[in-house]
């Protein structure tokens, strides 16, 4: 589905994307994990349009008999509309905008106006909360429905890829539980996601197949359950001893 | 002394009209691309000159010449942001601050060159000219229609962002232009909207203040556009409502200053606005409805 071929990418004149490689098949998680700085958030920026790549190709294929495009220069706002959502991290909700607005530019660039208000039921129904919630402002939700309502407005665009950065990031546990628990929900109904995560455990196990990032690079690939008994991963990631 | 001070209100409420309408703009364009755009008071003067351009030529209908001069103003703004600002995006805050004193430079020494420095009487059709007394308080129509115009636009503006797609894109895009881009909005045209709905009200401010003051000149913007930046200030920068509150606050103030006090000291007018502004900063430094705003682009 999607393909990331030895992509370099800069910030500003920092060289952070050394040849990055990786892969996601149609209906998988992928979970991506390494330390701070490894370069995880710049990747799906350079697939989501939002940085661009000094050198490789990113490849795309939306649905297994749809025919492959190069969206290595492709413009975020085309992006989108190809069924790539990147969620990015920190739980970016528009806190001027109320609850159902959220939602509702989660889908700006679809003009099926039934489909949307489908796809508004079924992000309810997933996150009851937010149903309930929908006249309230965004900034007033606490933390865990944030991170609810990124979701569902990533959702909105209908994607057949979503990128995910950090879910758990700043959540309680408990809360980290469900969200994880969501995302498997809707990759069963279809979404394929890519998963960047500092919370390796969870993600390594939920994943199906997964990398390891260190300093712009791809050092490890494997499948979830392999990665997770890999000594060093245990050692670097799952605070073995 | 109840009559004087209703005609001081009234004259409150004509010029901050006039502030509001420049504020507005002044507030957009800062709210998405956090540019002081120090030519916005140019805007004014244009506006100014086309009302007199289009009065002198002939016969064309009053309302007409509110949508021309509308129109026209959109146009500079387009333009303007076109080809001065949309180059310096993502530069640092004082390059597009600079950017934009050279667009005022230009602007106003065109302004000049085309049309010299000396001051133009400002025509203004009889039937606006008509003054009518209400109680104590008289009033040209003019006067009643700057108020009215200018209520009207805003009451649009308001509406336009609160409840259309549009206005819901744009005030996503005020908020975090990054996460804007990534549902697909495009922000090019978002950014453009902004400098032709801003530049729009700041042309038709231009008439108003024509109309008002009677004589104009190429170099008529910069105290618009001055109050603007106070009244956009005091509101909270960013803030559409709060630019409206900020220019009529601004309006009342100025007039009840100049009103109250003894003569001598009305000329200090100016100076006691920005007393004004820096107390309301001290005590609300995001302003009376600003909220805290990282830095953009
Ligand atoms: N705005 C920026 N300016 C300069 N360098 C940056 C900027 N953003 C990121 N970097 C650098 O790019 C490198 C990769 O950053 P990136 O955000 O992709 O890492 P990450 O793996 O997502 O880290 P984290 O786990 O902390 O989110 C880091 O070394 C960082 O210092
Ligand atoms: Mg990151």
């Amino acid at each position: 589905m999607l393909e990331v071929r030895d992509s370099h990418a800069y910030i500003g004149q920092t060289y952070v994307l050394k040849g990055v490689s990786l892969e996601v098949r149609h209906r998988e998680i992928v979970a991506l994990i390494g330390a701070n700085g490894a370069g995880k958030t710049t990747t799906l920026s350079t697939i989501s349009g939002l940085t661009r790549s000094r050198r490789g190709k990113i490849l795309f294929r939306p649905d297994p008999d749809a025919t492959q495009r190069d969206i290595t220069r492709v413009p975020a706002e085309e992006i989108v509309s190809m069924g790539i959502s990147h969620c990015p991290e920190g739980r970016q909700v528009f806190s001027d905008l109320n609850v159902w607005e959220n939602l509702l530019i989660g889908a700006y660039l679809r003009k099926d106006k039934q489909a949307i208000q489908s796809d508004l039921q079924w992000v309810c129904e997933l996150f009851p909360i937010l149903g309930d919630r929908r006249r309230q402002s965004a900034g007033s939700l606490s933390g865990g429905e944030q991170m609810m309502l990124v979701i569902g407005r990533a959702l909105m665009s209908r994607p057949r890829l979503l990128l995910l950065d950090e879910p758990s990031l700043g959540l309680a546990p408990i809360l980290v539980e469900v969200i994880f628990e969501m995302l498997e929900q809707i990759n069963a109904q279809g979404t394929t996601i890519l998963l960047v995560e500092q919370n390796a455990r969870m993600a390594l196990e939920l994943a199906q197949r997964a990398y390891v990032m260190e300093t712009g690079r791809v050092t490890l690939s494997g499948t979830g359950r392999e990665l997770a008994e890999n000594e060093e991963v245990r050692k670097a990631y799952l605070g073995a001893t | 002394m109840v009559g004087y001070i209703a005609q001081q209100l009234v004259n409150g409420l004509i010029l901050g009209s006039m502030y509001a309408l420049v504020a507005i703009g002044f507030t957009m364009i800062y709210g998405i691309i956090r540019l002081i755009n120090f030519a916005h008071g140019d805007i004014v003067m244009i506006g100014a000159f086309v009302t007199l351009g289009l009065v002198i030529s002939g016969q064309i209908p009053f309302p007409v010449i509110i949508i021309l001069v509308i129109l026209a103003g959109a146009l500079m703004g387009i333009i303007i942001e076109r080809a001065a600002f949309r180059p310096m995006r993502g530069a640092p805050q004082v390059t597009g601050f600079i950017t934009s004193l050279a667009v005022s430079i230009l602007l106003q020494n065109l302004g000049i060159l085309l049309l010299t420095a000396q001051p133009r009487n400002f025509f203004c059709p009889d039937y606006l000219q008509t003054v009518f007394n209400l109680g104590s308080v008289s009033l040209r129509t003019i006067d009643l229609a700057i108020v009215v115009i200018a209520v009207v636009l805003m009451v649009f503006l308001v509406l336009l962002v609160r409840f259309t797609r549009l206005g819901m894109a744009m005030r996503a895009t005020a908020e975090n232009l990054k996460v804007a881009l990534l549902m697909g909005i495009n922000i090019n045209r978002i950014i453009m909207l902004a400098f032709a709905i801003g530049s729009g009200l700041a042309g038709v401010a231009g008439m108003m203040w024509g109309a008002r003051y009677g004589q104009i000149d190429p170099l008529l913007g910069f105290v618009p556009g001055l109050k603007a930046f106070v009244a956009a200030v005091i509101g909270g920068v960013g803030s559409i409502p709060g630019a409206m509150l900020g220019g009529y606050l601004l309006g009342f103030a100025e007039v009840l200053f100049v009103g109250l006090l003894p003569p001598i000291y009305s000329s200090y007018r100016d100076a006691f606005v920005f007393i004004i502004l820096i107390l309301i900063l001290l005590v609300l430094p995001t302003g009376l409805l600003g909220r805290k705003m990282e830095e953009g682009v």
